[in-house]
């Protein structure tokens, strides 16, 4: 008999695996608008697809960098063996001046501040195995991206606590929710490390507010063995840069730089999102305490940035010129792009959250559930998988405390398919307002299809905890 | 106060930093040949420099691999995408041919099992998270790489309880060895999960023997434990003897399909056989469809870049390539050994004899004053501050028997290496003459060490560039 860890077998039990359908139902079917216009349109995966002219016309004019070339000199050998897990300083250099541009100069990141991971995923590992043992907790607002759950908690043993956030005030952190989580998870015997925001928010697609940064801040100044982790990995798709306020901007800001304060912010950040490469596994660890920084470097040998991307985007990201039109380029697309989902909805009759950030919107589709309960999401959404022929992302798989909102994105498509979407959610709910008479045959018809897939679900249950595609799914 | 992890603080204490100085006085004065010829040699890092012109050479014939398109067409966008755990289907599908074409295509690799990592440092702590509890032991073959230490125990919180091997058989692995490992496990309380052995090995330089794997095979069968086979330095066997891979003794033994075989797992990356550490391509090869499950899970943390895979897979499909890839890369590792052993030779020094690796395992004990291990800490700083070059000594392997250095030979020019060989007869002739001489500079080395060591103890746990040197 095989004898495997805990943690390679008990992934296999327990968890839901209908989001694995809706990913099954797409990779089946997906929509092409020549091959398969009648396929299932992905609205699941947060990727910006929006720029890729601009890198693409980078590219073309500086032929040399991908070839492994510096001034026209092969350089090929000096990266096949560059392995420093300190980094290229060139492409840290240029890291932090992003970073900082990004968040308008306001704030500056020093370099040797700076620890390369591959990808945020890694990152976020990271930071948990430096400041968390097993059995400790850290505070997420919710809905948060469920990737988490395995990003922190899996091989690290550490615990995620939500703290609850509502619809009624757009789901901003409250200084009463706060505390209630520090208490449940002191009801739970969990030993709190620290709190964990995702600034912008996914899936909630808005920037952290000054009056929910003050609360987190005051929370930490108060509790000395607190820290906050702080993922911007989302803080070049703010639409309008003034509106995003960084960890960092605080820290200056209040003048904390000289208090413990400072050692116990730390920041994320990954090119997956802003500069849309999620394939080149590019993730970086910010932090102030040189311990953290001195471990989790040690610990970024498990998972270095491959030498020939960081020399290739060290080029890229060390063109003035092109940060400097890109930035702005990128927002603008993005606002353009999010104004068209809106609207769609809108004219719909959905709304959504409003939102000033991010690669999808946090949409209310409360009023198109059958009833007030987890039951009735999980049914709209089969019905807009199957039916809709949408994949879109239920809030009960980010935590969500309400039912009936859903993650849509709109980067990763084009505009004409983010039209065809909209079109084909119009029908439904239009169907839906005209139909709901006749609608209890077919909720009959779809409970069949339903405890079909119900026994798929078991054979899968056992195989498959988390549907596969989910580490692309943030 | 603040509160870190027992992961990061428990690191800071209690670890030997004499090694971190060897690195640390290699920094301060590295040697070049113009601008600082007598600077330190390193010798400590197990690169293959060898080959890099036949890379280069498809490199410039062969543009497109680099430069993201297939076929003239960009495919940029594609790359840029592409974070499927389950890796580029024509990378994985490359690499395992590769693999099959360095066992002499006598075994084969389904695509379906490799599971990419950054690395095999990324590989083997997968591995260790998907096979092992915390607490749970491995039973590791001494002399091993230093980096398994953190590699395989750090994060995961399993344990390495070593088999012994001694200077008697050449450092094989007997089975009373092996069986003594066992019990001293049981008696440390540790359940054992595994074997990991590393093959051909670092740092001896040799391949494990038939006898070797099949006494292996035997007991992890019996145990009903796990084997992982870290198999890094596959591609440079130079000896005569072709390299026996475990997968080769599963097939010869027959049981290809059986239950043991869920239980072996094979470690690659492309780090000594392509001298490419920097590009982070590693690989585990298992049967085990939860093992190769998890680890793809667990990959997420360590992906390889869409950008090298893409690069790699082009590069290894060119079977032209791969074919005198591999003559000529094992044709030039013969030949750089033979000058090392025939330089240490000369020098009065032997090496065990090896077929492989990118370096030697050097015997120095006749070099040392006593047979212990603070003598050959002595000789080793001797060397770093004397002679000039940079070697690793065998306490920092776990060898049970002072005086061995490891000797790398592969990540240094010709030149460079025949005057290694010559600072090292010259030490060791005046050595020979000035016994009674060397006391007082010996009481200045021993001073030296007090001073700059106490500084270090407390900050830094590892040296810094232990990942670097496998």
């Amino acid at each position: 008999m095989v004898l495997l860890s805990r943690k390679a077998t008990c992934n296999s039990h327990g968890q839901d695996s209908s989001y694995f359908l809706g990913w099954e139902e797409y990779e089946k079917n997906p929509y092409d608008v020549i091959k398969n216009p009648q396929g299932i349109i992905q609205m699941g995966l947060a990727e910006n697809q929006l720029c890729f002219d601009l890198l693409e016309s980078w590219l073309a004019q500086n032929t040399d960098v991908a070839c492994f070339k510096r001034d026209g000199q092969s350089i090929f050998r000096e990266l096949a063996l560059f392995q420093d897990y300190h980094g290229l300083s060139s492409f840290k250099n240029a890291l932090a001046d992003f970073m900082s541009e990004n968040r308008g100069n306001r704030v500056s990141f020093d370099s040797n501040n700076l620890v390369l991971t591959a990808g945020a995923t890694s990152a976020n590992e990271t930071l948990m195995f430096c400041l968390a043992d097993p059995g400790d907790a850290f505070l997420l607002p919710t809905p948060y991206y469920p990737g988490f759950d395995r990003d922190l908690k899996w091989r690290t043993g550490v615990e995620i606590v939500p703290i609850q956030c509502s619809s009624t005030n757009g789901f901003c952190i409250t200084k009463l929710a706060l505390e209630e989580a520090y208490e449940q998870a002191k009801k739970l015997n969990l030993n709190v490390k620290g709190i964990l925001i995702t600034n912008p928010s996914n899936p909630l697609g808005t920037t952290t507010t000054q009056t929910e940064l003050n609360i987190l801040f005051d929370f930490i100044t108060k509790n000395k063995n607190i820290h906050l982790v702080s993922d911007e990995i989302y803080s070049g798709t703010t639409f309008n840069s003034s509106e995003f306020v960084s960890v960092m901007e605080i820290l200056k800001n209040n003048q904390l730089e000289n208090t413990d304060v400072l050692n116990r912010v730390h920041v994320v950040y990954s090119l997956s999102k802003d500069l849309g490469l999620p394939g080149f596994r590019v993730g970086a660890i910010y932090s102030n305490d040189k311990d953290v920084i001195s471990a989790a470097t040690k610990m970024s040998s498990f998972g270095l940035v491959s030498s020939q991307t960081q020399y290739l985007l060290s080029s890229l990201l060390s063109d003035k010129k092109f940060t400097k039109n890109y930035l702005p380029e990128n927002q603008k697309r993005l606002k353009n792009r999010q104004r068209k989902l809106v609207l769609g909805l809108e004219a719909i009759g959905i709304k959504c959250l409003k939102s000033n950030a991010g690669l999808f919107c946090w949409v209310d589709m409360r009023p198109l559930l059958s009833s007030k309960t987890f039951e009735a999401e999980m049914d709209l959404w089969k019905k807009i998988v199957y039916e809709v022929k949408l994949n879109i992302s239920p809030g009960s798989s980010c935590h969500c405390e309400e039912p009936g909102w859903f993650r849509v994105c709109f980067a990763n498509m084009s505009e004409e398919t983010l039209k065809l979407a909209l079109k084909r959610l119009k029908k439904f709910v239009d169907d839906g307002n005209s139909k709901r008479s006749c609608q209890k045959s077919e909720s009959q018809k779809l409970k069949g299809s339903r405890k079909k897939t119900m026994s798929n679900v078991s054979n899968w249950v056992f195989r498959l905890s988390l549907h596969d595609r989910e580490a692309e799914e943030r | 106060m603040k509160q870190l992890s027992t992961k990061v603080t428990s690191n800071a204490h209690g670890q030997d930093s004499s090694y971190f100085l060897g690195w640390e006085e290699y920094e301060k004065n590295p040697y070049n040949e113009i601008k600082n010829p007598n600077g330190i040699i390193q010798m400590g890092l197990a690169e293959n420099q060898l080959c890099f012109d036949l890379i280069e050479t498809w490199l410039a014939k062969n543009p497109d691999a680099a430069g993201l398109k297939k076929d003239g067409q960009s495919i940029f966008k594609e790359l840029a995408l592409f974070q499927d755990y389950h890796g580029l289907p024509e990378f994985k599908k490359a690499l395992a041919e590769f693999m099959e074409e360095i066992r002499g295509n006598r075994v084969t690799f389904d695509p379906s099992k490799i599971v990419l990592a950054a690395g095999s440092t990324s590989a083997n702590e997968t591995l260790m998270f998907c096979l092992a509890e915390p607490g749970d032991a491995f039973l590791l073959p001494t002399p091993y790489y230093p980096g398994f230490d953190r590699d395989l125990k750090w994060r995961t919180g399993a344990e390495i309880v070593p088999i012994h091997c001694s200077s008697s058989n050449g450092f094989q692995i007997t089975e009373s060895a092996l069986q003594q490992a066992y019990q001293q496990a049981q008696k440390l309380d540790l359940k054992v999960k595994g074997v990991l052995v590393t093959n051909p090995s670092n740092p001896l330089g040799t391949m494990l023997t038939r006898r070797e794997l099949n006494l292996l095979v035997d007991f992890i069968s019996s145990k009903n434990i796990h084997l992982i086979s870290d198999e890094i330095y596959s591609g440079t066997v130079f000896g005569f003897e072709q390299f026996v891979s475990v997968m080769d003794v599963l097939k010869d033994k027959n049981l290809e399909n059986s239950e043991v075989s869920k239980r072996v797992h094979v470690v690659y990356s492309l780090s000594k056989d392509l001298g490419l550490p920097g590009f982070r391509v590693g690989a585990i090869y298992s049967n085990d469809e939860m093992v190769v499950s998890a680890a793809t899970k667990m990959s997420s943390f360590g992906l390889v870049s869409s950008q090298t895979q893409y690069l790699l897979s082009a590069l290894l499909s060119d079977k032209k390539f791969t074919s005198t890839y591999l003559n000529e890369n094992q044709k030039r590792l013969k030949i750089r050994q033979k000058q090392l052993v025939s330089g240490l030779e000369a020098a009065g020094v032997t090496c065990l004899k090896s077929n492989a690796g990118l370096f030697c395992w050097v015997d120095m004990r006749h070099l040392l004053d006593t047979n212990t291990f603070e003598a050959e800490l002595e000789l080793w700083k001797k060397i770093v501050y004397e002679v000039k070059l940079n070697i690793s000594p065998g306490s920092s392997c776990h060898c049970t028997e002072p005086g061995w250095f490891r000797v790398c030979f592969a990540n240094m020019s010709e030149d460079t290496l025949d005057l290694a060989m010559k600072r090292l007869k010259e030490y060791v002739e005046s050595t020979d003459s000035r016994r009674v001489i060397s006391k007082s500079s010996h009481e200045r080395i021993k001073s030296l060490r007090k001073r700059t060591v106490s500084n270090w103890v407390f900050r830094v746990s590892w040296t810094d560039r232990v990942p670097d040197e496998r």
